[in-house]
């Protein structure tokens, strides 16, 4: 009955994020014939640069870079490519008393500054730099391979559990405690173990609470500080680095890797849904109804439109259904990007310096963060949100107008799931919301403000596609790592349709600009033979 | 405040005009002279010879008073600092409760309740949290107390003519507070140089007064402004350990096989028998007698063995302008059997002189090894032998 089409791609990639592209390029080294389909005229997913004011490029959604993998940025050459990362040396939080804590490349000077807040604190900083960077040297291994199937008695699953156990019972006592501390502890919790500076407490508890819908002291949190540590462990970049272009030329460098190997990127094509015949995934139809066949189907998307959306569900097994339904998204965050006629002033230290050139926060306290919470759990975008900014501008001139700045805001909290939704004037309201909160640290804020992109986890959903606006596909909770990333028995980037495979940032390890995702499904595929 | 940059030191108005080679170095966040002239050997010649007077304010102090000052000291370090009589100074080591080498220093005991302890990084925090229910003060003195170590065989006149006391009296380990044409000061005869020397210990306020004092006074002696470079020199010589170089401190080692124990650093003497409980007192303990995988030794390099490495490639020997602090294997036949942490030229001994970590098989005084020397971008190795530190011990040291 079927007309027989000739099968011309070993591959479709659907969705050309970073690692869609992680994967295609992989795919493509290894002798495959690929095709990524994006939807968008352009790649990168939540990685991209654009000029959204005539001179002003804005990385619209991420905007720093530390956890890409080395081994792909080696593998796939990306400086080659263009990749070029420049470091983000300090870190500067102006506080409400019209002080600051800041953080520099050089640790005396870090020494110093923290000195001027807490003496014990100048030391505790060395020590919990080394526990953390002991503790990402003892999880790290995990984020190289796919994840065994704990209930599973398949031979390479208990062969990949043994040798987990062993890893972990070759950790030093200190290590497992501290493990199993950062395992079920609150940011706050975890660090009030080791901190006594309201400020430094702030400052470090705000990466545990990037990318979820929790607060610094909600159980958990801990586990997020220490994924934000796993950039650092290699030497490949010095803690978190912005990329010169943005993120947007990250995911360039890897489309242009991809490439180089024979990879086809095909942008403004929408992938409708995935053409499955028995239990074999054997193409994509496309939003124009044109029908490409593949030997293997790779979905870049987030799990929920992995499963639910781009195949039949009653086409797969109920518990995985059912998981991938009850995955929690929940988006928790926005961004507002500025077109600037001038730097930001900071009352706390005026005029131009070296903290304009790294990460700048406003996360005065736990209290601070916590209230931010509280607004988002009754529906609300916060107040008085948690802000994490840099100014591209002031790392690659290139991004502005010559004199003129673009400033990155991440926020948080806005909830996707917002009383009344999102609209234009909410939106609006949000944005008030932002740089009423900055102009208390920088008052010229609102004078320099030449444009603004106001973002909210609607935006991101609408845009990138990520459900729920979920800036990491889906939550980082311990619940959703791991085995648990999307699914137990599926989280090794396989999918019960034979020919079908998934590589988003809701897979293991997921999560932030990294590419491991993409990786390990393009292994899982080539092991597989099915491409 | 704008970005706190390095720090300087009280000295620092004195110091830097006399710094003709702009070599600097940064030590504990600050920047003190790495050598005054462009070559350092004269003031290497001034620590043996004459007087070398040396900035050394970037050493943390900490000083600790109260009833149970003595308690918490004697509750950190390896040796007993109960039974320091007022007016001694105590070298030792502190350790975590594995009897890992935290960081080392001295405990001065300037009266019954009052101590001070020099150390090369941070304790605060490690003092805290040990001082849990002793009542001791802590009050870091690191920012409002300068420090300058004067060295050679001439310090002793030099300070015996400007203090108002007889310092000749003044025995080895040993403080006392002294005024110093009106300055007031503690002296301890202690220093990095193993050498006749003194540590002068001042308010930042009188710092200045201070090098100008000691500069006039040391004048007609030869005193000589002396860096880093030279004192490097002269600890290798002594045989003095430095943090971070001969060992990393367990606080911040990535791995077991970083850290090491007193025993393990040469510094079996240092850990008492019989004192109260100490952080480690168990582990080191144990390590007393069950014996230690490694040692801490001094190696000699074999100057017959070296020329005629050079002599093969057409050079005669080329020796290090100055002391070297890079890891070097050592070897016992085709095995690596430790490696060196620092080395140099000894000047005075007209030696070539390392510090190195040895298998303890292989630690006997006497032992033959083999050390990698680069020839002409070549590895070789080099015969050295094994031998007891210090290389260099004058006894104007302790007379
Ligand atoms: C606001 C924001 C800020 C962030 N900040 C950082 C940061 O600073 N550092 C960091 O490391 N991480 C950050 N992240 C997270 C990081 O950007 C993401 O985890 C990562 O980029 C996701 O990559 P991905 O390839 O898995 O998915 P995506 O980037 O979401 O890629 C999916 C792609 O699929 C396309 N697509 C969707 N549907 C279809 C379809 N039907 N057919 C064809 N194509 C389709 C989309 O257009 C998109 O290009 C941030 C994310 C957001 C949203």
């Amino acid at each position: 009955m079927t007309v027989q089409i000739p099968r011309t791609w070993d591959a479709i990639v659907i969705g050309g994020g970073h690692n869609g592209l992680v994967c295609a390029a992989y795919l493509a080294r290894a002798g495959r014939k690929v095709l990524v389909l994006e939807r968008r005229p352009l790649v990168g997913g939540a990685a991209v640069t654009e000029e959204v004011f005539p001179g002003f490029r804005f990385t619209v959604f991420s905007y720093v870079v530390s956890l890409l993998r080395p081994e792909i940025i080696r593998d796939l050459d990306l400086p080659a490519h263009g990749l070029n990362v420049v470091p983000l040396e300090s870190t500067f939080n102006p506080l409400p008393d019209g002080d600051y804590l800041a953080t520099w490349a050089d640790p005396e000077e870090t020494r110093r500054e923290l000195y001027r807040h807490s003496p014990r604190d100048a030391d505790a900083y060395v020590e919990f730099g080394r526990l953390m960077q002991r503790m990402a040297m003892a999880v790290k291994p995990i984020l190289g391979i796919s994840p065994p199937d704990p209930g599973s008695w398949r031979p390479k699953d208990l062969l990949a559990m043994g040798r987990l156990g062993k890893h972990f019972r070759d950790l030093g006592e200190k290590e497992l405690h501290a493990l199993v501390k950062l395992m079920t502890m609150s940011s706050a919790d975890y660090l009030s173990e080791w901190f006594e500076s309201e400020a430094l407490k702030a400052a470090k508890s705000a990466s545990g609470i990037i990318g979820t819908f929790l607060g610094p002291r909600s159980p958990g949190t801990a586990y997020v500080l220490l994924h934000h540590y796993m950039g650092e462990i290699d030497g490949v970049f010095r803690a978190w680095g912005f990329a010169r272009g943005g993120t947007g030329a990250v995911s360039e460098s890897i489309a242009s890797a991809a490439r180089s190997f024979g990879a086809e990127v095909r942008t403004d094509a929408a992938v409708e849904r995935v053409l499955v015949e028995g239990d074999r995934a054997v193409g994509v139809v496309l939003g124009d109804g044109k029908e490409l066949r593949a030997k293997t189907v790779v979905s870049g998307l987030d799990p929920r439109r992995t499963f639910l959306e781009l195949v039949e569900p009653a086409s797969l097994p109920e518990e995985l259904v059912s998981a991938v339904e009850r995955f929690r998204f929940r988006g928790s965050s926005g961004k507002v990007n500025l077109a600037l006629s001038e730097l930001p002033n900071f009352t706390a230290l005026p005029g131009m310096g070296p903290h304009l050139k790294g990460a700048i926060a406003i996360a005065p306290s736990v209290d601070y963060l916590e209230r931010a919470y509280d607004d988002a759990k009754r529906g609300e975008f916060s107040r008085r949100p948690f802000l994490d900014m840099v100014i591209p501008s002031m790392l690659d001139p290139t991004m502005a107008p010559p004199g003129k700045h673009v400033m990155s805001i991440f926020v948080q909290y806005a909830p996707y799931h917002r009383n009344g939704g999102w609209d234009d004037a909410s939106r609006e309201a949000f944005g008030d919301a932002v740089v009423d909160t900055l102009a208390e640290y920088a008052p010229n804020i609102r004078s320099a403000i030449l444009h603004r992109q106001v973002i909210t986890p609607a935006d991101i959903e609408a845009v990138t596609g990520l459900s729920e606006g979920n800036i990491f596909g889906g939550e980082l909770a311990l619940s959703q790592l791991f085995f648990l990333r999307p699914s137990p028995a599926w989280s090794d980037h396989r999918t019960p349709l034979r020919g079908y495979y998934q590589c988003g940032s809701g897979t293991h390890p997921g999560g932030g600009i990294m590419g491991a995702s993409g990786r390990l499904a393009a292994n899982a595929v080539i092991a597989d033979g099915t491409a | 405040m704008t970005s706190l940059g390095t720090r300087t030191t009280p000295f620092h108005s004195r110091t830097a005009p006399l710094v003709r080679g702009h070599a600097w170095r940064r030590w504990a966040g600050y920047v003190v002279p790495a050598a005054y002239d462009l070559i350092h050997d004269l003031e290497y010649a001034a620590i043996r010879g004459t007087a070398a007077l040396i900035d050394v304010t970037p050493l943390f102090k900490y000083r600790i008073r109260g009833a149970g000052a003595a308690a918490l000291l004697d509750r950190v370090v390896t040796r007993d600092v109960r039974r320091a009589k007022t007016g001694q100074v105590l070298y030792t080591p502190w350790c975590d409760p594995d009897g890992k080498v935290l960081d080392d220093g001295t405990v001065t005991r300037l009266g019954e309740d009052d101590f001070r302890l020099t150390s090369a990084h941070p304790n605060l925090r490690w003092l805290h949290q040990n001082a849990v229910g002793i009542d001791a003060d802590i009050d870091d003195e690191s920012e409002a107390v300068a420090a300058l170590s004067l060295q050679g065989p001439a310090a002793r006149e030099i300070l015996g003519s400007v203090a108002d006391r007889d310092v000749s009296k003044l025995r080895f380990f040993r403080a006392t507070q002294a005024r110093l044409e009106g300055i007031p000061v503690t002296l301890t005869r202690t220093g990095y140089t193993g050498d006749l020397g003194y540590e002068i210990w001042v308010g930042n306020d009188r710092a200045e007064a201070l090098w100008d004092l000691l500069v006039a006074a040391g004048n007609p002696h030869g005193l000589l402004p002396t860096g880093l470079l030279a004192m490097d020199v002269a600890r290798i010589e002594a045989g003095l350990l430095l943090i971070d170089v001969d060992y990393i401190s367990a606080r911040l080692a990535l791995i077991e096989t970083q850290k090491s124990s007193p025993f393990e650093l040469n510094l079996g003497w240092t850990v008492a028998k019989e004192k109260r409980p100490f952080v480690g007192q168990r582990a080191l303990e144990a390590e007393r007698n069950g014996g230690s995988s490694w040692a801490f030794r001094g190696l000699v390099v074999d100057w017959d063995s070296l020329e005629a490495l050079y002599a093969e490639v057409g050079l005669p020997p080329q020796l290090p302008s100055a002391a070297w602090r890079t890891s070097t294997p050592i070897f016992d036949g085709g095995r690596q059997v430790g490696y060196a942490t620092s080395g140099c030229w000894s000047p005075l001994l007209k030696k070539y002189l390392a510090l190195a970590h040895l298998g303890s098989v292989h630690a006997a005084p006497g032992t033959e090894v083999e050390i990698e020397v680069t020839i002409e971008h070549r590895r070789k190795r080099a015969l050295a032998t094994v031998t007891e530190t210090p290389f260099f011990d004058p006894e104007r040291k302790r007379a």
